[in-house]
This record gives structure tokens, C-alpha cells and sequence, in this order.
């Protein structure tokens, strides 16, 4: 199965419509080829998730668009602008969430926040009221207890927490997000996952994101790329990319105290069948369809063995 | 333009306000203060040869001069090469205007500790040793070389600081400015140097910001002991200015090609490399 020909375009989006519009782009260090012909787009308030392996090249990507580094060709749009000639105007209107590492350290929480906000006052519009009050945004990433501490004595969740509020002080209306959970516990990344889902239903921002934790993509995004080799293997929703792999759902239930796995194309005849036999003797019933997981490593795996 | 200056040098103020109350900070400010004592101490009953001026007064204004020129080269440079490799230039570089913003701060906060600096050690030091002479040439003096110290220093600073990728480089700088410091009629007067070495110090500009203390705060008398017998004003203001368009010419082109090259990757990459070193 060859799943690069026609999904690589993935689905039509508008132009009018595409905050990020990539067409064949191709990066080469040295004699290295590291992109090789990477396509796709990006609607507005889209949450889209850039998966692949390590080196497939999802940071190069992503810093391409940020802006940050200079592509060796293709055609790149984010805002309608080309990234690598943006302007200060462009710049204000996107949202980078960096991995801090001990930076700005003597800085108290919302002393930091204050000042770097005051860069994006000039860029406000009475669409988007720059920049996003400190007392507001430190709410909305829980850090309103932290306000006055110095930003060295923060933990790790809490700056990272940091890193996200210094990403939206601008209001973005493109807000990029390079594994923006690593490190978090369980909870931190539920918060953090509300916290994306107001950004989007709120503002309208548009978000990119990569992770390697495929339940996190599955929950976010509306769209998910898989980047393999340099180059798009699949473009969908979680759904669409599991029927790509297998037309077939995982049923489970329990009856007389024993457990059942079944699998089929159709699962709802199945179940009414199972029904119409069983009755209330089947319980814990589940249909499940392909995990993201299984989709993505079959997917990886498929391309990695075509090549 | 006149905003980005403006949240630059509230940046300024806000990373000044920060050093100054962080005690490891303060204790790099002290710390000249401290050898300044020490010197002061060996020095107690020394005159300058052939008079009766002591030769403490005489050696403070060239350590103020020191101070100057360690401010300008050396602390910009270093802030350059660790706010690089922590990411803070990043950050500048994700935001509108923030490089520029960024800079202005840097600029003010880095002037305003090498003054600080420079205090620290007046103040005590004036205390301590007979014979400093302040008047309205002090000053006078002082308006112009201040000023034209840090825009012959900084920009040169800057440039060091963008060119070298890492804090385990500092040594590669710091050990010509020490030798220099030898050199520069510092600590020694240069009058007893060979010729050619004369001849070095007298092309950078810690010499010439000594020298330039020194007409500061003694009295005209003493120029009798300098190189041509003079405190020579004029070559000291045309080397510190050729130094500052040197360092004006040069530094932009640098610091924007250091800007271009920060990304994520080269952040994580300088870390790793950082960490890599730290657990061995």
C-alpha cells in the first residue's frame, strides 16, 4: 500500500482559509537531504499535529515556519507571509513556546511577563487586544501564586507552564508548540490540555504542535501529519488515518465471567448479533476502532519498509 | 522604533535593579575593590619616583580605567555568549522587535554596572589614598571619557561576544586582556617598558582609558611621569573614537548574523553539548 501519492496534499483547504500553506518544501544540509518535498496546509483555529520519528525532520519543519531558519527551497506561506522575510509585524502575530532551560532566571513570573508584553502593545487591533493582561494570563496558566517568585526557583512544570504564558503574551493567531508537555505529570498535561482547547475555542488561534505522545495528538488535534524521511506519509483526523490502515474494529465484552476480542469490518451487525444471542448476558461492552498508535507505527513502518 | 527603545531601556533598569540586589553580583563588584585594597596595602609607602606623590593615588584612576574597559570588552562579551547558549537570545529573537529591544537593555545594563563598578572602587579608594585631585576639569573630564569609553569598549565587546560560541572560549579572551593589563601602564608604569611593547598598548584602548583617569584625577604635574610628558587629550579622544567606529562598523554585521543562526535546535544543541561536559 503506498499512502504518499495522493493523500500527501491531504485534504483541500481554501487558500483563502490556510495560515500555513507549505508547497514541496525541501531542505538539504551539506549533501544531507533532510526534507524532501513536504506539502501541506493549515486552516484557521485548526489544531494540527506533526508526528514522525526522530530525524524525520519535524523540527526542521517547524523552525522553518517559526522563521528561525532558512529553507533551501519550496514555496512557504504562514500568514500569508514568507517566514524567512517576516518583518516585526508578522513576528507579532505568532506564537513560539519554547523549551526554557535557566534563562531570564533573576526574573520574577510576572515581572517577566509585564515586560515582554509591552513588545506587542504597538501591535495591538480591535480584533486582538495585545498583549494578553498578565493578571489574566497568569490565571489561565495557573501561575497566579507564582507571580512574584524569580523564575529560577520555579519547578519544571511550573516553567514550562511560564514558557506557554511567555508563547500567547501576544495573542498569537499561530501558535507553535514544539513537545510542549514533556515532563509533565498526569495532571499538569490534563490542565495543559484545556488550556489548548480554550486557546482554540476562544481566540480562533491556530495551533501546530509536535509530540511523540500519539493519545495527546489523538486528543488535540483536528489533523494529524506523519512526517517519515523527509517527506508527509499521511495527512488526516486520527479517524481518517485508522480507516487508512485497517477497515476493521476491535470488539470486547464479557459474558459469564469471560472475556472476548473480535474483530470485524462491520461492527454494528456484529454487535446486534451479539446482542440478539446474548441479551443481558453481555457486559462491558467495546468498540473500539485502531489506536493512533498502531495506526502511526504501521504507517512508520509501512513507509520505512517502501523505501 | 522610539517604543523598542523605550521597553529596552526599561529592560535595562529592571536587569540593573536585578544585579545589583543578587549577591553573587554584588560580590563580582566588590571584588576589585578588594585587590584595589590589597594593592593599596603593598603600595602604603611608595611614591612615585623622583617625587613625593604617593604612588597609590597615582595607581587608582588606571584601575578605574581597567574597570572601564573590563566592563565594556569582557561583560557585555560573556553576557552575549551565556544569554546565547540559556536561550534568553531566542526568546528576544521570538518576539517583535526583541533583538533590537534586547540590545538597547544590554547596552544600558552593562553602562550602568561598569559605572557601578567603577564607583565602587572611587569611593572606597578615594578614602583610602592622599593626593586625588577633583575639580570642574575632573568632571569635565569624566563627561566625555565615560561616554566615549563605553562606545569604544562596548561594540568591540559585542562583536567578541557574538563570534564565540561558547563560555569555555573565555579564557581565549580573557588572557590577552590580562596581558594587556601588564602592558598598559596599569598596575606598572608603561615609561619602563621596552619600546615595541609601548608600542602595542598604545594601539588599544586600555591604555588610553587610563591614561585618560589618570589626567582625570591627578594633578597636571604628574603628566611629567607619562609617555612625552603629557596627558595628551587629543590622541587619547581620536583612539577611543577610531576604537568605537571600528567597533560600530563591525558589530552590527556580527550580531546579526549571531541573531540569523539562533533556533530551538541550536539552543538544545549548545545544551546538550553543555551538559555533556558537566556530567563527565
Amino acid at each position: 500500500m503506498t499512502l504518499t501519492g495522493a493523500l500527501a496534499t491531504g485534504p483541500e483547504v481554501p487558500a483563502g482559509e490556510r495560515v500555513i500553506d507549505i508547497h514541496d518544501l525541501r531542505m538539504r544540509y551539506g549533501t544531507k537531504d533532510v526534507l524532501t518535498g513536504v506539502t501541506f496546509a493549515a486552516r484557521r483555529g485548526e489544531v494540527l499535529a506533526l508526528l514522525g520519528p526522530n530525524g524525520a525532520g519535524k523540527t526542521t519543519t517547524i523552525e522553518i515556519l517559526e522563521g528561525f531558519r532558512m529553507r533551501s527551497s519550496g514555496d512557504v506561506r504562514v500568514l500569508g507571509v514568507d517566514p524567512a522575510s517576516g518583518g516585526e509585524r508578522w513576528r507579532s502575530r505568532v506564537g513560539v513556546v519554547l523549551q526554557s532551560w535557566r534563562d531570564h532566571g533573576k526574573w520574577r513570573v510576572a515581572e517577566l511577563l509585564e515586560h515582554l508584553g509591552r513588545y506587542y502593545r504597538p501591535y495591538s487591533t480591535p480584533e486582538a487586544d495585545r498583549p494578553w493582561p498578565v493578571g489574566d494570563l497568569l490565571e489561565v496558566v495557573g501561575l497566579t501564586a507564582q507571580a512574584g517568585v524569580r523564575v529560577s526557583r520555579l519547578s519544571g512544570g511550573q516553567r514550562r507552564r511560564l514558557d506557554v504564558a511567555i508563547g500567547i503574551v501576544g495573542r498569537p493567531e499561530l501558535l507553535f508548540l514544539d513537545e510542549p508537555t514533556v515532563g509533565f505529570d498526569p495532571a499538569a498535561r490534563r490542565e495543559f490540555h484545556d488550556l489548548v482547547h480554550r486557546l482554540t475555542d476562544v481566540d480562533d488561534t491556530t495551533i501546530l504542535l509536535t509530540t511523540h505522545d500519539l493519545d495527546e495528538a489523538e486528543k488535540l488535534a483536528d489533523r494529524i501529519v506523519i512526517l517519515s524521511g523527509g517527506r508527509i506519509i499521511a495527512d488526516g483526523s486520527a479517524d481518517e488515518l485508522s480507516r487508512l490502515v485497517s477497515r476493521e474494529s476491535e470488539i470486547r465484552w464479557t459474558r459469564d465471567g469471560q472475556r472476548f476480542v473480535h474483530s470485524a469490518e462491520q461492527a454494528t451487525p456484529f454487535v446486534r448479533e451479539l446482542l440478539v444471542q446474548y441479551g443481558d448476558d453481555v457486559t462491558e461492552l467495546e468498540v473500539r476502532r485502531t489506536s493512533l498508535e498502531d495506526t502511526y507505527m504501521r504507517l512508520v513502518r509501512d513507509f520505512e519498509g517502501s523505501t | 522604533m522610539f517604543e523598542t527603545v523605550r521597553i529596552g531601556a526599561a529592560r535595562g533598569r529592571i536587569e540593573l535593579r536585578q544585579t545589583l540586589t543578587t549577591p553573587l553580583d554584588l560580590w563580582g563588584y566588590l571584588f576589585p575593590t578588594l585587590i584595589l585594597l590589597v594593592v593599596l596595602f603593598f603600595m602604603r609607602d611608595a611614591t612615585i619616583p623622583g617625587t613625593d606623590f604617593s604612588l597609590g593615588a597615582s595607581t587608582l584612576p588606571g584601575m578605574l580605567g581597567m574597570n572601564l574597559a573590563f566592563g565594556g570588552l569582557i561583560t557585555i562579551a560573556q553576557l552575549l555568549v551565556v544569554e546565547r547558549e540559556d536561550g534568553t537570545l531566542l526568546r528576544a529573537k521570538a518576539t517583535p522587535n526583541g533583538m533590537s529591544g534586547y540590545l538597547v537593555g544590554k547596552v544600558i545594563a552593562v553602562g550602568g554596572m561598569t559605572l557601578v563598578s567603577v564607583l565602587a572602587v572611587l569611593i572606597p579608594g578615594a578614602l583610602l589614598v592622599d593626593g586625588l585631585e577633583t575639580g570642574p576639569g575632573t568632571w569635565l573630564t569624566l563627561l566625555w571619557l565615560l561616554p566615549l569609553a563605553l562606545l569604544a569598549t562596548m561594540p568591540i565587546g559585542a562583536a567578541l561576544g557574538s563570534i564565540f560560541e561558547s563560555p569555555r572560549a573565555f579564557p581565549v579572551i580573557m588572557l590577552p586582556l590580562f596581558g594587556l593589563i601588564a602592558i598598559s601602564g596599569i598596575f606598572y608604569p608603561i615609561t619602563a617598558m621596552p619600546g615595541w611593547i609601548q608600542g602595542v598598548a598604545q594601539v588599544f584602548p586600555l591604555y588610553w582609558l587610563g591614561l585618560g583617569m589618570r589626567s582625570a584625577f591627578l594633578p597636571d604635574a604628574l603628566a611629567a611621569v607619562e609617555l612625552t610628558g603629557s596627558w595628551r587629550t587629543l590622541e587619547t579622544f581620536g583612539v577611543l573614537v577610531a576604537w568605537a567606529v571600528a567597533g560600530l562598523a563591525l558589530a552590527p554585521a556580527l550580531l546579526r548574523r549571531m541573531a540569523r543562526r539562533e533556533s530551538g535546535s541550536a539552543v538544545a544543541a549548545r545544551r546538550e553539548r553543555m551538559m555533556s561536559t558537566v556530567g563527565r
